[in-house]
């Protein structure tokens, strides 16, 4: 397979370009609900329109309803909301969660409201400021037919609008993942604004009490459905980042061939043009580790994993450039709430930690690698 | 199973059939390469095997077409060719700046006869070429290149100057700039010739570098007679043809050091990382950043193939290719410490690792300093304007 867009993706990037600038532009989503101050952060509305597309399916099988497509397409969609700011639950409910799902029972139960942009799904991993998903210390304890859940969750992002949240928790049995629906008694939930206007949830879990059927796969088989949730997590993160940071690089280039100082160009001058030249060489390796990335996931290669970390480290550490020159190479201007770059530098941040920043991916690879 | 399918399984049964053993062992050095040429000099009989039966299957250029000694494959064929000889570790089976460089040109710009003539030797490996590009006062300003080129009638004659040849004093053949026209702007009086090495009147010198080793010639042309025949494209020009062998020269560059070395560095150096967090962070961000590199060389390759590349794309691939590279050897030598600095020792395999560090300083400025693609990239690419 050649490690470039087929016919029919490319349709499809054209199809999510034209519908993401149009639906999803910052203007009317980002700084509506903004300035709102919405509760949820995205609209529901907007939501709908992409169940209506489609893209709620992609990652979801024929047979359970959706177009069975894979994360080569997930990430066309992402890269497109990237590039748009568009504040969506796509990311969580229609590739991590439905990922996590992929093969066990709940399918039935939840794919049917992702399908139609009825539903909201979230994922609680993260338990304190740093993405580390190997040492969860949120227990779950045997209690008549089900569990009762006890701990603290942080980052879950929409976690404060979902309808059900995968929540990772130790069993005696081992890692499990548990499906827990909105307003579970014991479960207090916390929504919080971050830097980039999305909301994020703090929960605490008071024994709160779920069935057995709320087990996702296996009780202890929670490692694999959090390894697909992850993998499918972090590799459209990935691509959402590149969205991010072309988007960046765009405008900022286009800055530097309208903004005059010294009577020429600021894109005359060689030290903003050798910047701008070096910060396209690390978007376009990006764009190629994640590409690369999402096909073995297709695949299910056993390098899969490795690339993806890959892919999110340099994806994160291209965005990160690409909104920092974008800022300072705006000057004055960048620095306003008005001009939409430092609207980029904020949700740039935010995917950086999302599923773990550069270090842990680069971390993780060196682990895989055996050093 | 699908024609690529079939196609695979092939390849994989001939090349399993007939790679030699000792050409799946990694190559160690600069020297373990084949070069093939007049009068080639062969480390063992497997390599000489090697690089023969590939030639003859047309498969040390698979993509070129059969009448040119080629192997006639397509795009996605000649792919798996290569992930196949990969999957095995096996060598490449002929190193050569007349398949990496002159051939690309000579294939779109090149007449028939010539095509017939020279690109069959190549695929061969019977003719070892090197380029004669920079000249003493044009080095990043290569367009300002002197080496005089003029028409005697049945003949051309060439005098003048070039230097940083590579193996100048191993090659039969030369690519060379000349200028055929003093009086035009400087990208329009510049010809693109090829000539014999042997020729009366060529002479050159190796340059002794700061790794000890000379793997770059001043070559001088005393009064050479070259043959009308010889000159490629059309008279004044040849900056039309360097470009586009410039372009094919910074692919091979950006692909330098990181060809055939599929592992992880931290893999080879674990050792040394083991009680030292600061260099492991370090390296573990290098191999990010050489698998992330290492997918944008199969896309660009992919791209390029499929001819959906943009024409600048290989000043991207080398600037960042070479400067991946230096940072990789920057590594190896903090990781080595002093046992890499060690200059003679039969145990550091004479500075092995000292001299490579040093010779890859020359990736960034040899084909075009760094600085030089981040222009083109500039303004190709981003079209900035002024650039």
């Amino acid at each position: 397979m050649p490690l470039y867009l087929d016919d029919d993706q490319n349709m499809l990037r054209d199809t999510a370009r034209d519908f993401m600038a149009a639906e999803g532009a910052i203007s009317k989503e980002l700084r509506h609900w903004r300035d709102k101050g919405s509760a949820d952060g995205f609209g529901h509305g907007l939501w709908k329109q992409f169940a209506e597309m489609g893209f709620t399916g992609i990652l979801i099988d024929e047979a359970d309803g959706g177009l069975g497509l894979g994360h080569v397409e997930a990430g066309i969609v992402l890269e497109e909301i990237g590039r748009n700011l568009t504040p969506s639950p796509f990311l969580v409910s229609a590739v991590a969660f439905v990922e996590a799902l992929k093969g066990t029972a709940l399918r039935e139960r939840w794919y049917p409201g992702i399908l139609s942009g009825d539903t909201v799904a979230a994922l609680a991993i993260d338990e304190g400021a740093k993405h580390r998903p190997e040492a969860i210390a949120m227990r779950a304890e045997r209690s008549g037919n089900g569990f009762k859940l006890s701990g603290n969750k942080q980052f879950v992002v929409q976690g404060a609008s979902a309808d059900v949240t995968l929540v990772a928790a130790g069993t005696d049995d081992g890692l499990t993942l548990f499906a827990v629906e909105k307003g579970a008694r014991g479960l207090e939930v916390e929504g919080v604004r971050l830097a980039d206007s999305s909301i994020g949830a703090r929960m605490r879990f008071d024994d709160v009490e779920v069935d057995a059927d709320a087990v996702v796969g296996e009780v202890g088989g929670g490692a694999a459905a959090l390894s697909r949730a992850m993998n499918a997590g972090r590799a459209g993160a990935a691509a959402e980042l590149v969205g991010v940071g072309s988007a960046s690089m765009d405008m900022t280039v286009d800055y530097l061939k309208q903004r005059k100082q010294f009577g020429r160009l600021i894109g005359e001058f060689q030290a903003l043009q050798f910047r701008a030249a070096h910060l396209y060489s690390e978007l376009e390796i990006a764009r190629a580790a994640t590409l690369k990335a999402q096909q073995l996931l297709d695949e299910g290669s056993d390098e899969a994993e490795a690339m993806v970390s890959v892919a999110k480290a340099k994806a994160g550490r291209a965005s990160q450039l690409a909104v920092q020159e974008g800022v300072q190479m705006h000057g004055g201007i960048g620095m306003t709430d008005e001009y939409d770059i430092g609207l980029y530098m904020k949700r740039d941040r935010v995917l950086n930690e999302l599923f773990g920043d550069p270090a842990f991916h680069a971390d993780k690879l060196a682990r895989m690698k055996g050093y | 199973m699908d024609d690529l399918g079939e196609f695979r399984q092939e390849a994989r049964a001939w090349l399993e059939a007939n790679c030699p053993p000792e050409m799946r062992e990694p190559m160690r050095d600069e020297s373990d390469a084949c070069w093939g040429g007049r009068n080639p000099t062969f480390k063992s009989d497997a390599q000489k095997r090697w690089m023969e039966v590939m030639a003859e299957r047309g498969w040390t250029v698979p993509d070129w077409p059969r009448d040119y000694g080629g192997g006639g494959l397509s795009p996605a064929e000649a792919k798996i060719v290569r992930q196949e000889m990969a999957r095995i570790g096996a060598r490449n089976p002929l190193m050569s700046f007349g398949i990496s460089m002159l051939g690309p040109a000579l294939l779109k710009y090149g007449n028939e006869a010539q095509k017939k003539r020279f690109l069959t030797e190549i695929a061969r490996g019977e003719i070892r070429w090197c380029q004669g590009y920079s000249e003493p006062g044009a080095g990043s300003d290569l367009a300002s290149l002197q080496t005089k080129c003029e028409d005697k009638g049945d003949h051309w004659l060439v005098n003048g100057q070039k230097v940083w040849t590579s193996y100048a004093d191993k090659a039969d053949w030369i690519f060379c700039l000349v200028r055929t026209d003093p009086q035009a702007p400087k990208h329009q009086g510049i010809s693109f010739l090829l000539f014999d090495m042997a020729s009366p009147g060529v002479s050159t010198k190796p340059i002794l570098l700061i790794s000890g080793n000379s793997p770059f010639c001043e070559t001088f042309f005393d009064d050479v007679e070259v043959p009308k025949d010889q000159l490629v494209g059309e008279l004044n020009k040849g900056w039309d043809v360097a470009k586009y062998l410039l372009g094919h020269e910074r692919e091979m560059i950006s692909g330098m050091g990181l060809g055939g070395q599929t592992g992880s560095l931290g893999e080879a150096l674990s050792e040394a990382l083991a009680d030292d967090p600061i260099l492991r962070a370090d390296v573990a961000r290098f191999d990010v950043d050489q698998m992330a590199f290492r997918a944008m060389s199969e896309r660009f390759i992919d791209e390029l193939k499929a001819g959906q590349a943009h024409p600048a794309q290989p000043s991207m691939m080398k600037y960042a290719g070479t400067e991946l590279n230096k940072a990789r050897h920057e590594l190896v030598m903090a990781a080595g410490g002093s046992n890499a600095l060690e200059w003679e020792s039969d145990r550091s395999k004479k500075g092995k690792s000292a001299r490579e560090w040093l010779r890859t300083k020359a990736n960034s400025i040899e084909g075009g300093t760094s600085e030089i693609q981040l222009g083109i990239v500039a303004k190709r690419i981003l079209e900035l304007p002024g650039a």
